[in-house]
């Protein structure tokens, strides 16, 4: 598994993307096909489900290095990574193994059938023919997540690269519902057989946020506008008679949600449709939380199925007839998607609707009350544009309504996790509910590194209590939170959940008892939940 | 009443009328060493070792400073006050108090491994122990420094060989004189910030001798960069100065270096886990060494690990300092001077 290693340790100690990708390009030139495919397996996030429970490895690792446990939990916090405090607390030792990573995985899949001081006997011998290094990468084989900036993007180059292949080519065959148990490097890669894969989904094609006057653009006929609404983007395969409901995260979701799988049989062709899985009753979309009761859930319940309907707006259509549109232009593959839709009598596929501004101003106008629609702002697209795989620029483009905003104190801070280890990075935020501060949203991100150092000195030096990880310091900071959603909320102590919370900025120029109230909160809530 | 108590000035012992290491302006200082966060500005009297002086003269201009060497002893009124090396950088000591048969030592910072500039640690018996634990969790273990080195010449190499220069950011009082000290001078000519040649100069006046460098100075031409080593403060990262050297690889060379965290958010290109504070193994060695009976713990983990010492049976508690060794950015480093070119 040295080899493996190495290329984590390599990924991880360089932030350029060349010098990525020719690591990774030189690691697939000399590994086997299995290592290969456990790499890509890996760093695509599909990995076998965790064979050890990570308290175990805790205690082990605890008791191997002769350290009580609560001084590991607290190298934890500091470290920001348990598969690397443990790697590191171990006693250095001068065993080596031969073991390739395929070796290791078929050993820790083997793991879930044997008692627990087997597991204990294995993993122990394992730690000792490491070094630090081989260490971390065995633990994170384990645990999950290597987080060392390698996008699924960065993966396929690396793959096209070492196959000699086109890149749509390699992400298409990547897609899908495979693992390493169930299929080889070849079969996967180099010599699919397309039959076995009638439920393999396209690459999504992504939009970049607007980064400049939507004027710069050219003329707003040559765009095809509409709405961008707050659900899961998914995709909806027909081919021979079967249905498949994949999102955009690679999980096929058809169980979920009956309400489209029943389009099997209410679709008039086999076809590919790009759309959005969104709350939708009585003509009208339902809020994010709706839809979040339907996430996660194998088995449907009518009530919820009652209470919180699903339906899919259709935004692109990818395949007719067995036949690839991804190169025919917006327009004309949204004429043929208009008329699935019009064929149809199924009450759960909609039509993303065009918006027709005459001007840019008039989209702008739209877009600030796009909010009222409960949708996130507008879409736009080129109307020649192909379909594209992943994030890119120039065809493709959101423009998001700014996000609400409210001003709030700090009130407790936590170390943060992998490149925010070791800093006060997690911060919780409260509102004045009378002379009492009331906690109503956690949120890390928006902060630069040089003003995120500057709280981290302000927290350690105006820390109240300690509790673990966590510190409670003066309410003394304010910042102003931005958010794209609210709603009521049984879990939370204010009443209320936001939908992805951030910090927009630091607002020096304000005292804590400036910051606005529950109430200002609770109006918001009301406002847009009516 | 304590031999030495911890005040809001500093590490005071009431007998002798004198302060450790104070932060704030007193009439009698004794000195661990010359780094900015133990030796500030603005003492009446400072006395510290004598290769801590020209150092201290080059930072904080005249000063009133008595010199004395590792094992010589000084009394105030009654209370006798000598020097033992700590090993942390050239002049660095642990000052060691005794008043009627009761003996205290305060560490300063330290490290327990021969740097080959520093005068090594020399463990000294005590009743009480003031230590730091910069790097007081069991996560933090050096590699022999040894091995170190071969990976900095190994890197150096390399660079050079595609013609880049190798930038190497490390403490200009002492983790830079460390690398100058052990790198393989062979490989090529070795160029230093402003900051690190003027340390080296007041090094010198105290008998240090290093290997031929050249200072970097605005009339320095451009090629001489190529393959070169060039040794620069943390703070010159991401400066004009250091614009003017590219193309270059830069690494920094730190303890905190030795977690993934820490080193991603440096953003350097290589981090080399270099450090001139004892380590977990390190910190735990010269308490057992001391046989202090009490042992006072100060800048670093300070809760962590004084519960450790209290779970191993042996009497701790955390103290509030105002040293620098809790976490920053730049690692050791917020207790950088003022860097200039």
């Amino acid at each position: 598994m040295k080899d493996f290693g190495e290329l984590i340790l390599a990924l991880d100690a360089t932030t350029k993307t060349n010098d990525k990708l020719d690591s990774m390009v030189a690691f697939l030139s000399s590994a086997t096909d299995a290592d290969k495919l456990w790499f890509v397996a890996l760093l695509s996030g599909k990995r076998p489900k965790r064979p050890v429970k990570t308290s175990l490895l805790r205690d082990w690792a605890a008791e191997v290095s002769g350290i009580p446990l609560w001084l590991l939990e607290e190298s934890y916090h500091v470290v920001g990574d348990l598969a690397e405090t443990v790697a590191l607390i171990l006693p250095d030792v001068n065993e080596t193994s031969d073991k390739s990573l395929d070796d290791r995985m078929q050993d820790l899949l083997e793991l879930k059938s044997l008692e627990e001081e087997e597991v204990k006997a294995y993993i122990l011998s394992a730690w000792a023919q490491m070094n630090k290094t081989e260490r971390f990468v065995f633990n994170k084989l384990i645990t999950g997540g290597f987080r060392i900036g390698v996008s699924q993007k960065l993966i396929v180059r690396a793959l096209a690269r070492h196959l000699g292949e086109e890149e749509n080519l390699i992400a298409h065959r990547l897609m899908g519902d495979w693992s390493p148990q169930n299929t080889t490097f070849d079969k996967l890669l180099v010599e699919p057989d397309e039959n076995e894969n009638l439920s393999r989904p396209f690459p999504f094609y992504l939009a970049y946020p607007l980064e400049e006057a939507p004027a710069n653009l050219g003329d707003v006929s040559e765009w095809q506008i509409e709405y961008k609404w707050d659900g899961i983007r998914g995709q909806l395969i027909l081919r021979d008679g079967e249905i498949f409901v994949w999102s955009r995260g690679e999980e096929l979701v058809t169980e979920r949600f009956p309400e489209l799988e029943k389009l099997k049989d209410f679709l008039p062709t086999d076809c590919v449709i790009d759309g959005e899985i969104m709350g939708y009753k009585d003509g009208f979309p339902l809020t994010f939380n709706h839809l979040q009761t339907r996430i996660g859930r194998k088995q449907v319940s009518k009530k919820i199925m009652e209470d919180s309907p699903v339906v899919m707006i259709a935004y692109d259509l990818l395949e007719k007839d067995g036949k690839d549109l991804r190169e025919t232009s917006m327009e004309d593959r949204r004429k043929l998607l208009e008329e699935i839709v019009k064929n149809t009598s199924a009450d759960t596929l909609l039509i993303s609707e065009k918006i027709e501004p005459k001007s840019w101003a008039e989209a702008a106008k739209l877009r600030e009350k796009s909010r009222e629609v409960l949708s996130e702002g507008l879409m736009l697209k080129r109307r020649n544009s192909t379909y594209k795989v992943g994030r890119k620029r120039g065809d493709w483009w959101k423009w998001k309504v700014d996000p609400m905003s409210i001003d709030a104190v700090m009130i407790y801070a936590m170390r943060g996790h992998g490149r925010r280890a070791n800093l006060y990075s997690d911060y919780t935020f409260a509102v004045w509910k009378g002379d009492e501060l009331v906690p109503f949203a956690k949120a890390y991100s928006g902060l630069t590194d040089k003003e995120m150092q500057s709280v981290d000195q302000f927290v350690k030096k105006n820390t109240i209590e300690r509790f673990g990880p966590v510190r409670s310091v003066k309410p003394q900071l304010v910042f102003e939170i931005g958010f794209e959603g609210i709603a009521p909320s049984t879990r939370h102590k204010s009443g209320i959940a936001l939908r992805f919370p951030r910090i927009l900025r630091r607002r020096e120029d304000k005292k804590p008892e400036e910051a606005n109230t529950l109430e200002d909160l609770k109006r918001i809530l009301k406002f847009y939940n009516t | 009443m304590r031999l030495i108590e911890f005040t809001e000035k500093g590490l005071y012992c009431r007998q002798g009328d004198f302060f450790i290491d104070p932060w704030r302006p007193v009439d009698k200082a004794v000195i661990t060493h010359a780094h900015a966060d133990h030796s500030k500005w603005g003492m009446k009297s400072y006395l510290t070792h004598q290769k801590s002086i020209p150092i201290m003269r080059h930072r904080l201009g005249e000063i009133n400073v008595e010199g004395l060497e590792y094992g010589e002893g000084r009394s105030l009124n009654g209370v006798k006050i000598s020097l033992f090396p700590a090993g942390h950088i050239p002049g660095s000591a642990q000052v060691r108090v005794e008043y009627k048969g009761e003996v205290w030592v305060i560490t300063g910072d330290y490290k327990l491994v021969d740097d080959g500039v520093s005068t090594p640690f020399e463990p000294v018996k005590c009743h009480s122990l003031v230590t730091e634990s910069t790097f007081g969790l069991p996560v933090y273990k050096w590699k022999p420094q040894e091995e170190v080195f071969r990976e900095m010449n190994q890197w150096w190499r390399e660079n050079r060989e595609q013609g880049l220069a190798s930038v190497i950011l490390g403490y200009s009082l002492g983790k830079a004189q460390r690398i100058l000290c052990s790198i393989d001078s062979s490989i090529g000519p070795i160029l230093l910030h402003g900051a690190i040649h003027n340390s080296n100069l007041a090094l010198k006046e105290s008998g240090l001798v290093f290997p031929e460098t050249e200072l970097i100075t605005k009339d320095t031409p451009k090629e001489k960069y190529r393959g070169a080593l060039i040794i620069a403060p943390p703070s010159a990262f991401g400066s004009p100065w250091m614009k003017k050297l590219k193309p270059y690889k830069v690494g920094t060379a730190s303890g905190w270096m030795s977690l993934r965290g820490a080193r991603r958010r440096r953003n350097v290109d290589k981090g080399f886990v270099l450090s001139d504070h004892a380590d977990w193994n390190e910190l735990n060695q010269a308490v057992e060494a001391s046989e202090a009976e009490k042992v006072y713990v100060t800048h670093g983990y300070t809760n962590i690990f004084s519960n450790w010492l209290k779970s191993q049976g042996i009497d701790a508690e955390p103290v509030v300092t105002e040293y620098e060794g809790e976490l920053s950015e730049i690692g050791e480093g917020t207790n950088q001077e003022k860097e200039s070119e």
